[in-house]
């Protein structure tokens, strides 16, 4: 039992961890709290669900959903956000605009009922592992987290573009002096960090489920996650979402009621210590 | 107060806004209805207003606060038995309360962490409320005959409110006059500078999130009774939004602005309602033109244009 509930945690962890990298990306190096993050998340649930159900095929929703959310990601940054760029408040408050609007339309296009993607054929049944049955997609999903974990890690710390990504994130006006457009990368980073959020919906849509509050609660974890990570820190994120999804899962057996009381815990004892996150610099 | 009535033209239009805030005791009970609102919301909008326009610190929790002292209220009246003042004042209680604990959490953090946190801060409490069930009756929420125990019309609900309100926005407003008001504005503007002459900062945060906690608790207290039933959707973000907006619109660090913010937001409100069901989609549009043309407000965008034209002639 006791195992079982970790991989629970863990599972729930890995899908809190790609969707909260994509936030915290994007929050490192430009500085924008995207609050439409969460409502990225639904629509790439939805959008997934949708073009699975249309071909039949879990891979091509789960491309779709991430490029439609990439798209939006890209109309998000270039259609709203150009116009307040060096308003840090002014950005934030626009992008909690634009998740009423999201979430609104969504509710629109799909209605309010619950949706769940279809698990695909090769991802139905349990795996034993030892003494424990476990559900093959949630262990799909930890395989998954744990690959965006590494290829990020290798994005950030071994390419061009992430050392630009890095460079950006602790002195912007140097990267810039260099000549680098960093608009550029902005706008790179700004779609991935969306992509994360469509890629998690899909997921989160196929064992969590979609319905119209599923994106304020993902982002409740998405900004727990990031208070306790640090900004724009991977690692952080990591730790976070092993952090929320492990106490999460616990709180649910324990406290049913009040799980959402227990990620209040750590966040306060580490506020209290490190206001910027255990991995945050001051910007 | 003699700043106040320093001119003639003041006085009348103070005289104006009385006629203006007695009229709706005149008007079919629909408007009744939403002038109370109004009042209610422009508390709430002050409220926000005393920690974002005089401390420097933009907060997005404080329709969770607001919905906790309406969820108190309820539950303590119409699920517990007690009396309705007594209630009230446990509402206001808690609001206080759980704005103290936000206030300790968030204090060390400014501008983006510290709106960051406090949306997360308000987010818990939506997610407590809506999975609570056995005391906050999770997605049906509380519903109460509040308003028919202690036997009032909606006129005469006004007229209490008007009351209330009118005492809440005057200690509201000799709260950002005092002493203490001017050492926030100071922090403001200058937190090192603050520090550094020996005042403790985090402190006047603290007192000043708890005390425009008690202010956003005494606007839900009042929601409680006029509007009867809780539910999540008191608590949730939107509200916090709505409250944040309301304080935009009439202008961050004007106060009084926050009167003409809730009038415009509840009169769109009540006016899209009328043709759409899509009020969020209204909100989050408003909310996004606003960030983008007028981000000082309605009244100082109207402002800089008449000063613009003034320049012109």
């Amino acid at each position: 039992m006791l195992a079982f509930q970790i991989m629970n945690g863990l599972t729930f962890a890995a899908l809190l961890f790609v969707v909260a990298s994509g936030f915290t990306l994007i929050f490192g190096l430009l500085r924008i709290v995207n609050l439409a993050h969460g409502a990225l998340y639904l629509f790439g649930g939805y959008i997934g669900f949708t073009i699975s159900k249309l071909t039949g095929s879990f891979l091509i929703g789960g491309i779709g959903a991430m490029l439609c959310v990439a798209i939006m990601g890209l109309l998000l940054d270039q259609g709203l956000l150009r116009f307040v760029r060096g308003f840090e408040l002014r950005q934030v408050m626009l992008t909690l605009g634009v998740a009423f609007v999201l979430n609104d339309l969504a509710l629109v296009m799909w209605g309010g009922d619950t949706f769940t993607v279809a698990t695909p054929e090769w991802l139905q049944g349990a795996v034993v592992i030892g003494s424990l049955f476990y559900p093959k997609f949630r262990i799909f999903v930890l395989v998954v987290g744990i690959l965006v974990f590494i290829s990020l890690w290798l994005l950030i710390n071994k390419t061009r573009l992430g050392a630009l990504i890095r460079a950006g994130v602790d002195d912007l006006e140097m990267v810039e002096a260099c000549g680098i457009d960093i608009r550029r990368v902005f706008l790179v980073t700004f779609m991935l960090g969306s992509a994360l959020a469509g890629l998690g919906g899909m997921l989160g849509g196929t064992f969590l489920a979609l319905y119209p509050s599923a994106d304020a609660e993902i982002l409740v974890f998405s900004l727990a996650v990031v208070i306790i990570g640090g900004r724009g820190s991977l690692v952080g994120a990591a730790i976070g979402s092993l952090l929320i999804g492990l106490l999460n899962t616990f709180g649910q057996v324990w406290f049913p009621q009040l799980a959402y009381f227990v990620i209040f815990g750590p966040m306060a004892v580490l506020l209290a210590f490190r206001p910027l996150g255990l991995f945050g610099k001051a910007a | 107060m003699s700043a106040l009535f320093t001119s003639p033209l003041r006085i009348f239009w103070l005289a104006l806004l009385a006629c203006g805030m007695l009229a709706p005791l005149f008007l079919p009970t629909y408007y009744v209805s939403v002038a109370t609102q109004i009042l209610i919301f422009a508390v709430l909008a002050m409220s926000v207003d005393v920690l974002a326009g005089f401390a420097g610190r933009t907060p997005l929790c404080h329709g969770a606060i607001f919905g906790t002292s309406t969820y108190v209220v309820l539950y303590c009246a119409a699920h517990a038995g007690l009396p309705l003042p007594l209630a009230m004042l446990l509402g206001v209680l808690a609001a206080t309360v759980l704005a103290a604990v936000f206030g300790l959490l968030a204090v060390r953090t400014s501008g983006v962490y510290f709106l960051l946190l406090t949306l997360a801060l308000g987010l818990i409490v939506w997610g407590v409320c809506l999975r609570w069930t056995q005391v906050t009756g999770g997605e049906n929420g509380l519903r109460g005959q509040l308003r028919a125990q202690v036997g009032l019309s909606s006129r005469e609900l006004y007229a209490a409110v008007l009351f209330v309100v009118a005492i809440v926005t005057f200690a509201m407003w000799r709260f950002v006059r005092s002493p203490f008001g001017l050492t926030l504005r100071g922090v403001k503007d200058g937190e090192s500078r603050m520090s550094s002459l020996g005042y403790n900062v985090p402190l006047h945060l603290i007192i000043a999130f708890t005390a425009s906690g008690y202010f956003a608790g005494i606007a839900g207290a009042l929601y409680a009774v006029f509007n009867d039933f809780v539910s999540p959707s008191t608590v949730q973000l939107s509200q916090s939004v709505s409250g944040l907006l309301m304080a935009i619109v009439g202008g961050i660090g004007t106060l009084f602005g926050a009167f003409v913010g809730a009038f415009l937001i509840i009169a769109l409100e009540q006016a899209v309602s009328m043709f759409t069901e899509r009020w969020l989609m209204v909100l989050g549009l408003t909310f996004i033109g606003i960030m983008i043309f007028a981000p000082e407000g309605v009244l100082g965008k109207a402002r800089l244009i008449m000063a613009a034209r003034k320049l012109q002639k």
